[in-house]
């Protein structure tokens, strides 16, 4: 067999089993289009026969507070992205361009702690909020994501890039660190930060468990929260909780297109894992 | 010390202070006190004064507490997600690297579960897995497989079926961690394979496998560390049931806690639960020589 001819057997192989990897996404979109009758018609009608986009999607949008655990999801994800990106690229600056004391002790302590699943310090994380007055707050909520090991570690990988000429001769001409890294740095490393901005946005807007657990407001909910509560005690609708789930994921999939060589780049250098 | 490097360390300390400070606050400190709330048994509502430190009792009722004696060896069974990834994943990554057209595309066809909610993914998969109405068992019924597994309705396939989502879940995640991997393989070997008539096989086995080792290697601990943090999913889908045969440690950690509200026992949990991934790690550190070609 030819090379290119066996190359097309192969495309046409894995483009079958795409479809079937990506049936989930398929289900979720055609389902949000259906009237909740037709969501477990079998075989499934992938082309709805009563469309009832309109009406589920304003259901959501309009007769619902959707809308509100949305903005509560974007206030949440953008601060806790530009926090996490501001606190870690200064971190990731400090562990590779300044020679302090401890420097290499304190670093792997900070991998150390990458070690501890998050559940097992939720008990003391709540208590420790309820008594400082943090529970159910959104600031709460952002301080609990921003301060990421792993992000000063990816950073760290792109840091470790940058030449110390660079630094060294602007030293030289008297620069201090403050401003090598805000003018020198950090445009170096635009990519990189690109990069663990949009992972941190992707992680944070799909946190269900913080959320969960340290907010009680239904004001306050996030959207996977939100996505929730479409089931109620009378059974659950299955049509208006897809369309929230497509509503949800629309905004990710936007991201992840236009920063898809940044996301895949980054993950592969500093096998990130949210 | 010299006046310089005075100021060279406090400028160190002040450009990692933030992370520093945050991560002492919000993960360091809760660590010793969840060691502390080990030791008693205390429950948040009953104020701070109501703590009684009970030594390693919680420990002891723990190892006969038969739910969480199920949820640790689910954890366990559920390591098994780690290598079903790596091995799918890694010839996904072999066969898009080099046989097809379009290798971006099946890049991000394969990442898409990545980068959508957890809850949306159970929610879909509450309603294909469906024991009587879901596309799954209407298919398997439509073969002629007359009494298909209840899938997340049945004790006995309910873990296996959430084994499955998370395999479908992290695949994207390792083919692009092992198509960064082939990258660095280099490709006079494959020709000098080809010259002795080494078959495709043989050189996947031969080559490939070996030289991505450490790939697999920082797969196979991060992985691990990844298994036991899995809750997200266990919570919509099936909220640790039927009967706890979905409940892992974190799950009944956070049942423990946030339902029971018996916080002193929930943090023994922790403990163990730290104890364990510690351990993990730390052996395959040490059995690393067996296997890892650097």
């Amino acid at each position: 067999m030819s090379i290119g001819l066996r190359k097309t057997a192969f495309t046409a192989v894995m483009l079958t089993a795409g479809f079937f990897f990506l049936f989930p996404f398929f289900w979720m979109i055609s389902a949000s289009l259906k009237t909740e009758t037709e969501v477990f018609d079998f075989p499934i009608r992938w082309i709805p026969e009563h469309w009832n986009a309109v009406k589920n999607y304003s259901a959501v949008w309009i007769g619902s507070p959707f809308g509100l655990y949305y903005w509560n999801s974007i206030k949440v994800a953008v601060c806790t992205m530009a926090m996490s990106v501001a606190f870690s690229s200064m971190a990731a600056y400090g562990f590779t361009k300044v020679r302090f004391k401890g420097r290499d002790a304190i670093f792997l302590l900070l991998l150390g702690m990458y070690m501890i699943p998050q559940q097992a310090i939720l008990v003391p994380q709540f208590i420790l909020y309820r008594w400082i007055g943090l529970y159910d707050t959104h600031i709460g909520l952002i301080l609990l994501n921003c301060f990421s090991v792993l992000g000063t570690f990816l950073l760290r990988q792109f840091f470790l890039s940058v030449n110390d000429e660079f630094i060294e001769s602007a030293r030289m001409d008297g620069a201090g660190h403050v401003r090598i890294f805000l003018s020198i740095m950090l445009p170096l490393v635009k990519p990189a930060l690109a990069t663990y901005a949009i992972l941190r946005f992707i992680w944070t807007w799909n946190d269900y468990q913080n959320p969960l657990i340290f907010l009680s407001n239904d004001k306050l909910f996030t959207l996977q929260l939100g996505i929730q509560s479409f089931g109620n005690e009378n059974g659950q609708y299955y049509s208006l909780m897809m369309a929230a789930a497509v509503s949800a994921i629309v905004p990710l999939f936007i991201v992840f297109i236009a920063g898809q060589k940044q996301v895949i780049e980054g993950i592969s250098a500093g096998g990130v894992k949210g | 010390m010299s006046r310089r490097n005075l100021t060279e360390t406090l400028t160190g300390y002040l450009f990692i202070a933030p992370i520093l400070l945050g991560l002492t606050v919000l993960t360091l400190v809760p660590i010793l006190v969840s060691f502390f709330f080990s030791l008693t048994d205390w429950s948040l509502v009953q104020g701070f004064k109501g703590i009684h430190v009970t030594g390693f009792k919680n420990f002891s009722l723990l190892f006969r507490d038969h739910v969480f004696l199920k949820s640790m060896a689910n954890n366990f069974i559920f390591i098994l997600v780690v290598p079903a990834t790596m091995a799918v994943s890694i010839v996904l990554a072999v066969i898009i690297n080099k046989h097809v057209y379009f290798k971006s595309l099946f890049k991000v066809v394969y990442f898409m579960p990545y980068i959508s909610s957890i809850v949306a993914v159970a929610i879909v998969c509450q309603v294909l897995f469906h024991p009587e109405y879901g596309p799954v068992n209407e298919t398997l019924h439509a073969l002629g497989v007359a009494n298909p597994p209840k899938w997340l309705a049945d004790q006995n396939y309910a873990l296996l079926t959430v084994m499955m989502i998370s395999v479908w879940a992290g695949l994207g995640y390792n083919l692009i961690i092992y198509m960064a991997g082939l990258q660095n393989i280099p490709r006079d070997l494959y020709e000098a394979a080809e010259i002795d008539g080494a078959s495709p096989m043989k050189q996947f086995f031969r080559i490939t496998l070996p030289l991505l080792s450490p790939t697999s290697f920082f797969l196979t601990v991060t992985g691990v560390i990844g298994s036991f943090k899995v809750f997200d999913i266990i919570v919509v889908l099936t909220g640790g049931g039927p009967s706890f045969s979905t409940s892992v440690m974190v799950y009944y950690l956070y049942d423990q806690a946030f339902v029971n509200l018996k916080t002193g026992y929930a943090s023994s949990v922790s403990v163990v639960l730290l104890f364990c991934v510690l351990a993990i790690t730390l052996a395959q550190f040490y059995g690393q020589k067996k296997w890892v070609n650097y």
